[in-house]
């Protein structure tokens, strides 16, 4: 029996099999026209292209991790011997009374494991704190690093924009020269000598701050809440890196919203507006502004991403209690699940900032919006 | 009268532009100078200096003087001889990665924009992902496996990091150089695709290749300085990021004095990559109409 015929609206005799056959292709070419439209629509494979990436260096990670050589029994027994003065088997009995961990079943048992776990939003249980999950320890220094970074990021972005603007219509003053030589330095010299020198200088050899005192995010034994004295201390223990962070990024700013903005101030539409006459303020922030400072909100929005993981060296030098020392921590202790949560909240950062970039670019730049839109 | 003016307007205009042209190259000149005195420094220094490996406890955190030109360390031993003994390692592990990751970038890139289709599609897959990671973080990670005083260990590993950015580069440039007429019509002679490829199409970008490869330079001193600070590779004897770990965990951070052993090897780090930044910057200029018109 012909299975079509039967449709509504089909009348059976009158019309033949190859007629009534053409409904039935366009609905299912229209289904697959529909799959067609999604797994080629731009949102969608980037989505699925940024769930890939973090699948990937979950997976990466999982692996470089446990191949490294020492494992956590080898490197916790190691310190006692170094600190204590242990006896070897002293040590060992003490590492497998705390560090109750199984690292003898095969290494694709405990991927899969893990993947399973992850997918329940388990991140484990760290080997070194004994029963504190995973997570909630890096919850408790992400924080940090977000702040510290971050205000950074606000701070020279908006300066870094400004100065750099200035550079550009200033070209070949004394201004841009000096603003120039010192972006290109700042933006040469590696960030962490920087730090150093600020700890070495400010707080040893002039004995301007109180170096020690500054160390971790905040002073022992005060509340957290919105109060000034709170706010004030937190600010007091990220000062030194906020500056650290502002002084080696700043450069970067300055050089590229130069080069934007010159090359805008070429552009056909600039000295249209100037031909019409339109004041020189108006060209400044509505014509060149808003499109030389287009190219550095993609850039912005990647640095975003690294806030996470950009922070390893800085938070060493200065003791703050961020996700970097929380890393380099982990490391030393070889405690492989707070390891591989560090590195799955920075590959998340990193693809949802990109993911970001992508959206807010097509958003903000109406010409990439209609080329690019099909 | 007028057109006299105008002509000596003209020659000052042009004089002016080419001094500062010149000021320019000098930068870069310069910077190059700079590089050349590092290399002599590391390499042929070690042979005329020797290196001071004997304690002396009376002559701790002395100041720079004729017999100590930068001092003296935490155990009384010269400075001077320690910065010439320290940037062979550096320079080398430098100059590996840099080259290391250079050549995955330029072969895999010009192949992938040459060849283009699935080949293309998995390599630009690679790189967004390895684009993605953080490299410090995972570059702790990786340090773990290097072997004691392995130099060529330490560069692969950095140099595995850093090649994506370029990659992207040198495949996009080698995707609009591939439409020029020059190109079209070698191909159309059937000069066969190695000729097309690195008599045609490479050549024009070498200025960008040659940049390219001393920024992945400076990244790599950044790394593997990072990495000596934080104490992560197995790396004994002289080496300017040793030396920083030694004298910040030793008492830079304590005693005013030890500020010579700290700042010998943070400045010489430091000039280095100024030197090599300030060589491709000239070069970027020299080769960049948009920034030299100065217009």
């Amino acid at each position: 029996m012909n299975i079509f015929a039967r449709l509504p609206g089909s009348p059976r005799d009158r019309r033949p099999l190859g007629v009534a056959f053409p409904r039935a292709v366009s609905a299912t070419r229209g289904i697959a026209r529909l799959i067609n439209s999604v797994v080629s629509n731009y949102l969608f494979r980037k989505v699925l292209k940024a769930a890939f990436t973090i699948f990937f260096v979950t997976s990466l990670t999982f692996f470089i991790i446990r191949l490294m050589p020492a494992n956590p029994v080898d490197v916790y027994i190691q310190e006692m011997i170094a600190q204590y003065g242990m006896a070897y088997d002293e040590a060992r009995n003490q590492a497998a009374a705390l560090l109750a961990i199984d690292l003898s079943a095969p290494m694709y048992q405990q991927y899969f494991d893990y993947l399973g776990n992850l997918l329940h939003g388990n991140l484990g249980t760290s080997y070194r704190s004994k029963g504190t999950p995973a997570a909630s320890i890096i919850v408790k220094f992400l924080p940090w690093t977000i702040f510290s970074v971050g205000v950074s990021l606000l701070i020279s972005f908006t300066l870094g924009v400004v100065l750099g603007m200035l550079m550009a219509y200033w070209r070949e003053s004394p201004l841009d020269h000096v603003l120039s030589a010192f972006a290109s330095i700042m933006s040469s010299v590696p960030n962490y000598l920087v730090a150093m020198m600020l700890v070495v200088f400010l707080g040893v050899q002039w004995k301007l701050l109180p170096i020690t005192a500054m160390r971790g995010s905040m002073s022992p034994g005060i509340q957290p809440g919105l109060s000034l004295h709170f706010v004030g201390d937190i600010f007091f223990h990220a000062a030194l890196p906020i500056a650290t962070y502002v002084l080696t990024t700043i450069g970067g700013w300055m050089l590229l919203m130069k080069s934007s903005t010159i090359s805008t101030l070429e552009e056909d539409y600039v000295t249209v507006a100037r031909a019409r006459g339109l004041s020189d303020r108006r060209i400044t922030t509505a014509y060149v502004g808003r499109n030389a400072a287009l190219p550095l909100f993609t850039q912005l929005t990647i640095s975003v991403g690294f806030i996470v993981g950009g922070s390893v060296l800085i938070e060493s030098i200065f003791v703050y209690q961020g996700v970097g020392l929380l890393l380099i921590n982990s490391i030393n202790a070889r405690d492989y699940p707070v390891m591989q949560g560090v590195f799955l909240v920075i590959a998340t950062a990193v693809v949802l900032a990109n993911l970001l970039a992508d959206l807010l670019y097509s958003r903000l730049d109406p010409r990439i919006r209609i080329t690019g839109g099909e | 009268m007028e057109s006299m003016a105008a002509t000596t307007r003209d020659l000052l205009k042009e004089s002016v532009t080419s001094l500062r042209l010149l000021t320019r190259n000098r930068i870069g000149f310069l910077g190059f100078l700079g590089v050349v005195f590092f290399i002599l420094l590391a390499f042929v220094g070690p042979s005329l200096i020797p290196l001071d490996t004997e304690t002396k406890v009376a002559q701790i955190y002395q100041p720079p003087s004729w017999g100590h030109p930068l001092g003296t360390d935490h155990q009384g031993r010269d400075i001077w001889s320690q910065i010439v003994h320290g940037g062979k390692d550096l320079l080398t592990v430098a100059f590996l990665a840099g080259l290391i990751s250079t050549f995955i970038a330029v072969s895999l890139g010009s192949l992938s924009a040459v060849v283009g289709g699935a080949f293309d599609s998995a390599v630009m897959g690679l790189t967004d992902i390895v684009l993605t990671i953080p490299h410090f973080p995972l570059l702790v990670v990786l340090a773990g496996f290097v072997r004691l005083n392995t130099v060529w260990m330490l560069a692969l590993i950095i140099a595995l990091l850093a090649w994506p950015s370029l990659l992207r580069a040198v495949r996009s440039q080698v995707l609009s150089l591939k439409e020029r007429d020059y190109v079209e019509a070698a191909v159309a002679l059937d000069l066969g695709t190695r000729h097309v490829v690195f008599s045609e199409i490479l050549p024009n970008m070498m200025s960008y290749i040659a940049i390219s490869m001393i920024f992945a330079m400076t990244a790599a001193i950044y790394a593997q300085v990072g990495m000596f600070f934080l104490g992560l590779v197995p790396f004994s004897g002289n080496n300017w990021g040793l030396m920083i770990n030694l004298a910040w965990t030793r008492g830079a951070i304590f005693f005013k004095d030890s500020i010579y052993y700290i700042m010998a090897p943070v400045t010489a780090i430091a000039i280095f990559q100024l030197v090599l930044v300030s060589m491709t910057r000239s070069l970027e200029e020299v080769f960049n109409p948009r920034l030299r018109a100065g217009e």
